[in-house]
């Protein structure tokens, strides 16, 4: 793979005329570099296979003209003998082809199937929030499934019936020029319109892709927001979207359909329109003597064993079209550079010293930046709230840390390093995060906990636990072993939320950073939570996103974040009595109050 | 194999084996799902079969047309009787050459739009179905599945119409029609040609059987690939953050490399099968001229014949040999089939009454009459819930997490049933409320909030469709987002990326709270609706709560008693039972319960 590049906001979707037909698939011919032998047995077994093939009708010609018209009952058994012989031959080496065949083609699909994945892996959220999941989904399976069975059995059959035509064509003319002639002229219609068939099917198969991709994505979005649907009784309108891109699947299904039925068709109307022009100038040859009925008999056998191969190059030709837009498609997500990729220092002995420097940021699409002139230095072992309204770009600057995102403007350091020289999992281990919308796997409890560190030991699982009060994980039905998430036992919010917060403890990181995490859990929980933070924040540098005076507490000093950029650094009490955005957004009183008028 | 799936953890696993009299029963569930699609295209069926029938009669005809041409052309040519025959026999070739093509291209043409049209409405029954399915059913079924279900199970189905059923039609008619005409031919010779079949049929039974378990774990597996690979790209923010890519990567190969297995299986099945139809085509062929030779001598066969024989044995065994390429296809479409017909014979637990009470203005009182409920059986979470809200009252749920507050606001919105016991809307029982009724009547928003690929706009009106511009603004006003919406880039019109990922977590919860607003239901339940925002949008969001509350039933789950106290009522769940009933003002005064505790506590967190 070519060394990845630090490039700028790169466009996702690459336009794809731009790319030549066929070089995204040439491409990836890398991935059958281990199966060269593999590939050598495969071409040779398939050489083999059809020199077989073309030697039966020429032993039936032989017994026809030889035995047959002399009588000669003795010479059958040896020419019958020869032509079993052949059959067994090309069944076995059909069977060694078939074998080699398969353990190459499904190993470059799943070697291409796991680059894609870990490319995916590496690629940062913002390319994720541009592409929809059920698009990277249907490339990872169905352009990958073309693409193996274009690459397995297309290519060597694309090269067998080329070879086949060609060869049988060439024994035809050996046999009788003037009918050899007539065949070799009804190939010219094929490959002419072959040509032109291409065209047209590489459009129409574009759009079916692109279309399962968009029936995929709807797929997903009314699996996903589910409740939601049931909760306001919006099936009908669910379904309505859905079926508008089904519906338009379908036409573009149908479209294709027609397409291709009238190409086959073609493809199998030429052999036998040859086959009666081989009947009628053969047997006026065989009239006049200068054929004999064996060659006849060979002649039209031949004639006929090319009606497969030929009617198959319509199968393959589309399945190649196919395979090079999948190819496409699958090229265009490993060619997008990770926007977001790691330095090559390390930090040995992390001390946790955080400092933003003239910080900004601004999403690819906007015009406005969200952060801008953010300056904050966090000392190791020190815990800084941040406040600020909903969507004043709190999460987003705690992203920045562990590069979720990147500044675009200014720079982060940690001990006075760029944390964009880091190597990232250096940087990661250095900070971890619990998020406030925490995402679980379906692994069990004790894999999702350990995330971060997964060589943790039983006691340091047991007391980050313990500290995010989560020890409702011992009382699942298979303890730390039970499968959560998706495909497991559901949990609340408040559940989720610790899990995420005994995840982020567990990490041990040295400056860990709690984004709202404790929203979704009660008075009582939170304030355990809150006192067991305590401790783990002594050691740890901390950011913590909070709403509430509460949370606020957990922090030595608190950053005001208003109009994008941070307005006031205090402590609670100091911006209490001097900021008045502060005690509007955070004011105990005016809680108070609220809760008096009703009182 | 034991490690590799430590990290799954436990759970209870679907069947893998199948006894005889299962996958008997599964091949008739299949069958039946097959059935009904076909049904509507009954009369385009017999059309097409017409069609395919006529296409394989002139297929089959022209090798007799060439052995006509053989024996009855040559031999007047030869003794100078000119060429008429042969020229009517290749007239006759051209002709039935002609029928063929125009037959066939009208097969590939009507049978290619019967299926996407069965497919079509394959994928939308599936579509229905599975959001008619309850959410306990898609708690255990998960979202990777439903989504492998609809996008890889139908593909495969999409693919065995794109090639595999002209073969299997072809294959299965060119079988029957090449046995009659050697038959008909030359008896002696058909019977040694024939003497094959018993072989063939051996063959492909055991084809059959040992492919059908093959494609069912290459499904499994695939399944299995789906459902990580979309988590990690649902996840991947938590992935990047905890650098879960390596570790990943390791899971994802493992699952990735049964899938390689379990296709490699399949693939050399199809190995050892597609050689071993060519072994037996040839075999035949080299038998059949041998005695077709001696038969020769004795002037039994001519020439002709021989010819016409070989042509058909080729013509027998090509299609044949194809039969597993589309096999192949066949099987996954099949395993498919029964997985799809599976989903879709599963009942929705929360079922639809056949004959609904009609609830035509909702009022909103509720009852709980001995409401028991439990998730997994034995551990109930509610045992005799009585609850009695009158219509227009807003009632707060306090309690301790896993005291059963969530379990009364899903159960009020119907996404379970209560094990025991009824919950009541205006003194009609849920079950026997038509779905569209319940759902006009009762909303409920959760913490969950899922925004839809559209624009904010979409987002908000998806509380009731029908909405106007103005109508969508002024919920949004009403509710205090209007001021986040007026700085995104295009207001209103902004579209929300994938999954909402530029909204943060509080403006979502506005953006599902003006969706609630705007669908104006009698009862809104609230579960941890609030829970992101910050002090000043939910102070906002409390000041219109008074007027949006006022005139409807409300069922508030917050944990922060800011939201609490604006309700007219608490109630205390505690294992869940109601220990504490009462206005916010009296449980306070009366003091020492534990709603005056949590008030305290709340009063000191507030410093």
């Amino acid at each position: 793979m070519p060394p990845r590049t630090v490039t700028a906001p790169h466009s996702a979707v690459a336009d794809p005329s731009r790319r030549r037909a066929g070089t995204s698939l040439w491409r990836l011919r890398g991935y059958l570099a281990p199966y060269v032998g593999s590939l050598v047995v495969m071409a040779l077994s398939a050489v083999g296979a059809v020199a077989v093939a073309l030697a039966i009708p020429l032993v039936i010609r032989a017994i026809i003209d030889g035995p047959i018209t002399n009588g000669d009952r003795s010479g059958i058994w040896p020419l019958g003998l020869l032509a079993l012989v052949l059959g067994v031959v090309e069944a076995a080496l059909i069977l060694l082809r078939r074998w080699v065949q398969a353990s190459a083609v499904l190993g470059l699909e799943t070697a291409l199937r796991s680059d894609l994945y870990a490319t995916l892996n590496s690629l940062p959220m913002a390319f994720h929030s541009r592409w929809q999941s059920g698009q990277l989904l249907s490339r990872v399976t169905i352009d990958l499934s073309t693409i193996r069975r274009f690459s397995g059995f297309g290519v060597l059959f694309l090269v067998i019936n080329v070879v086949q035509l060609v060869a049988t064509v060439a024994v035809m003319l050996h046999l009788y020029w003037p009918l050899g002639l007539v065949v070799a002229v009804a190939a010219v219609p094929i490959i002419w319109l072959s040509r032109s068939f291409e065209h047209r099917y590489v459009v129409v198969s574009r759009r079916v892709q692109d279309q399962q991709g968009d029936v995929a994505s709807q797929v997903e979005e009314s699996a996903l927001g589910m409740r939601v649907i049931r909760s306001f009784g919006r099936r009908d309108l669910a379904f309505d979207k859905y079926d508008r891109e089904a519906s338009r699947l379908f036409d573009s299904s149908v479209d294709k359909v027609r397409l291709s039925a009238r190409f086959w068709t073609f493809l199998e109307i030429i052999p036998n329109v040859a086959l009666a022009l081989v009947l009628l100038l053969g047997a006026i040859a065989a009239g006049n003597e200068s054929l004999s009925p064996g060659t006849l008999v060979a002649f039209i056998t031949l004639m006929l064993s090319l009606v497969w191969p030929v009617a198959a190059l319509g199968v393959i030709l589309s399945m190649a079209q196919e395979a090079m837009t999948a190819a496409d498609r699958v090229v265009e997500v490993l060619d997008t550079a990770p926007a977001i990729v790691g330095g090559t220092r390390v930090l040995e002995r992390p001390r946790g010293h955080l400092r933003f420097e003239g910080v900004g940021f601004t999403f690819p699409d906007a015009d406005r930046p969200l952060l801008h002139g953010v300056d904050l230095d966090v000392a190791p072992g020190e815990t800084v709230a941040v406040v600020g309204a909903t969507g004043s770009g709190k999460t987003t600057l705690t992203a920045l840390v562990p590069r979720l995102h990147d500044v675009t403007a200014g720079r982060i350091t940690v001990d006075g390093v760029d944390v964009r020289e880091l190597t990232l999992p250096c940087l990661r281990r250095v900070v971890a995060t619990a998020f406030e919308e925490p995402t679980l796997f379906s692994m069990s409890a004790r894999e999702n906990v350990t995330l971060g560190r997964p060589d943790a030991s039983e006691a340091d699982v047991r007391e980050a636990l313990e500290v995010a009060q989560a020890g409702f994980v011992h009382d699942l039905p298979w303890g730390l072993d039970t499968r959560i998430g998706e495909q497991g036992m559901s949990l609340s919010g408040g559940q989720r939320q610790r899990l995420a917060l005994a995840r982020a403890v567990l990490a041990r990181p040295r400056i860990l950073v709690l984004d709202d995490t404790l929203s979704a859990l009660d008075v009582h929980t939170e304030a355990l939570v809150e006192t067991a933070l305590r401790a783990v924040l002594r050691d740890a540098t901390g950011i913590v996103v909070a709403h509430r005076a509460s949370t606020v507490l957990l922090a030595d000093r608190v950053a005001l974040l208003a109009g994008g950029t941070i307005t006031s650094v205090g402590r609670h009490s100091e911006l209490l009595a001097t900021v008045p955005a502060y005690r509007e957004l955070l004011s105990a009183d005016a809680d108070l109050a609220g809760a008096a008028e009703v009182a | 194999m034991s490690t590799a799936h430590d990290w799954r953890g436990v759970a209870a696993e679907s069947q893998d084996d199948f006894t005889d009299r299962v996958s008997l029963l599964l091949r008739d569930r299949s069958r039946r799902l097959l059935s009904s699609l076909l049904r509507p295209h009954r009369r385009t069926l017999a059309v097409v079969l017409a069609v395919v029938l006529v296409e394989n009669a002139a297929r089959l005809a022209i090798p007799y047309l060439v052995k006509v041409g053989i024996d009855s052309g040559i031999p007047p040519m030869q003794a100078g009787a000119g060429s008429r025959v042969l020229l009517t026999v290749t007239g006759v070739v051209l002709v039935t050459v002609l029928v063929q093509a125009v037959a066939r291209q009208a097969f590939l043409t009507i049978s290619g739009q019967v299926g996407q049209r069965v497919l079509l409405e394959l994928r939308r029954r599936l579509f229905r179905h599975f959001q008619r399915l309850s959410p306990a059913f898609h708690d255990r079924y998960t979202s990777g599945r439903v989504i492998s279900r609809m996008t890889s199970d139908v593909e495969a189905i999409d693919e065995m119409l794109d090639t595999g059923f002209d073969g299997l039609v072809n294959a299965a008619l060119t079988l029957v029609g090449t046995a009659v005409l050697l038959l008909v031919l030359d008896l002696e010779l058909g019977l040694v040609a024939l003497g094959s079949f018993p072989l063939l049929l051996w063959l492909s039974a055991w084809f059959r059987r040992e492919s059908a378990s093959a494609y069912r774990r290459t499904r499994e597996s695939v399944a299995a690939v789906i459902v990580h690979f979309v988590e990690t790209m649902t996840g991947i923010r938590a992935v990047q953050a905890f650098r879960r890519e390596a570790r990943n990567e390791e899971i994802f190969d493992q699952v990735n490399d049964d899938y390689r297995l379990a296709n490699m299986r399949a693939f050399r099945l199809v190995g050892l099968f597609m050689p071993g139809i060519k072994l037996i085509g040839n075999v035949t062929i080299a038998i059949t001229l041998v005695v077709g030779a001696y038969r020769a001598f004795d002037g039994a066969v001519s020439v002709g014949v021989l010819a016409a024989f070989l042509i058909y044995l080729r013509q027998f065994f090509e299609p044949m040999q194809e039969i597993s390429q589309f096999y192949n296809t066949f099987q996954s479409a099949g395993a498919a089939l029964e997985k799809l017909s599976g989903v879709l014979e599963e009942e929705p637990d929360v079922a639809e009454p056949t004959v609904a009470v009609p609830l035509r203005d909702a009022h909103g009182a509720v009852r709980f009459e001995r409401v028991g409920f439990c998730y997994v059986e034995d551990r109930p979470v509610l045992r005799a819930l009585e609850l009695d809200v009158p219509a227009g009252q807003t009632l707060a749920l306090v309690g301790a997490t896993g005291a059963g507050k969530t379990t009364v606001a899903t159960l009020m919105a119907r996404f379970y049933d209560p094990t025991r016991g009824r919950v009541l809307l205006d003194g009609i029982d849920l079950r026997d409320l038509s779905e569209a009724d319940l759902r006009n009547a009762v909303v409920l928003v959760t913490q969950e909030n899922f925004v839809f690929a559209g624009t904010i706009a979409d987002n908000i009106r998806f509380g009731r469709p029908d909405a106007t511009d103005a109508e969508v603004r002024a919920a949004a006003e009403a509710i205090g987002a209007d001021t986040f919406i007026a700085d995104l880039p295009e207001g209103y019109r902004t579209p929300v990326e994938s999954r909402g990922g530029r909204l943060s977590a509080g403006q979502r919860q506005l953006v599902a709270f003006a969706r609630a607003f705007l669908a104006d239901p009698a009862v809104l339940i609230l579960d941890e609706a609030t829970s992101s925002l910050d002090v000043p949008s939910e102070r906002l969001v409390q000041r219109a709560m008074h007027t949006i509350l006022a005139e409807r039933t409300a069922i508030i789950i917050a944990h922060r008693l800011s939201t609490v106290e604006i309700a007219d009522r608490v109630l205390v769940l505690e294992d869940g039972a109601v220990v504490e009933d009462g206005s916010p003002a009296e449980l306070v005064a009366t003091g020492g319960g534990r709603y005056a505790g949590l008030h305290d506590a709340w009063l000191e967190s507030l410093v």
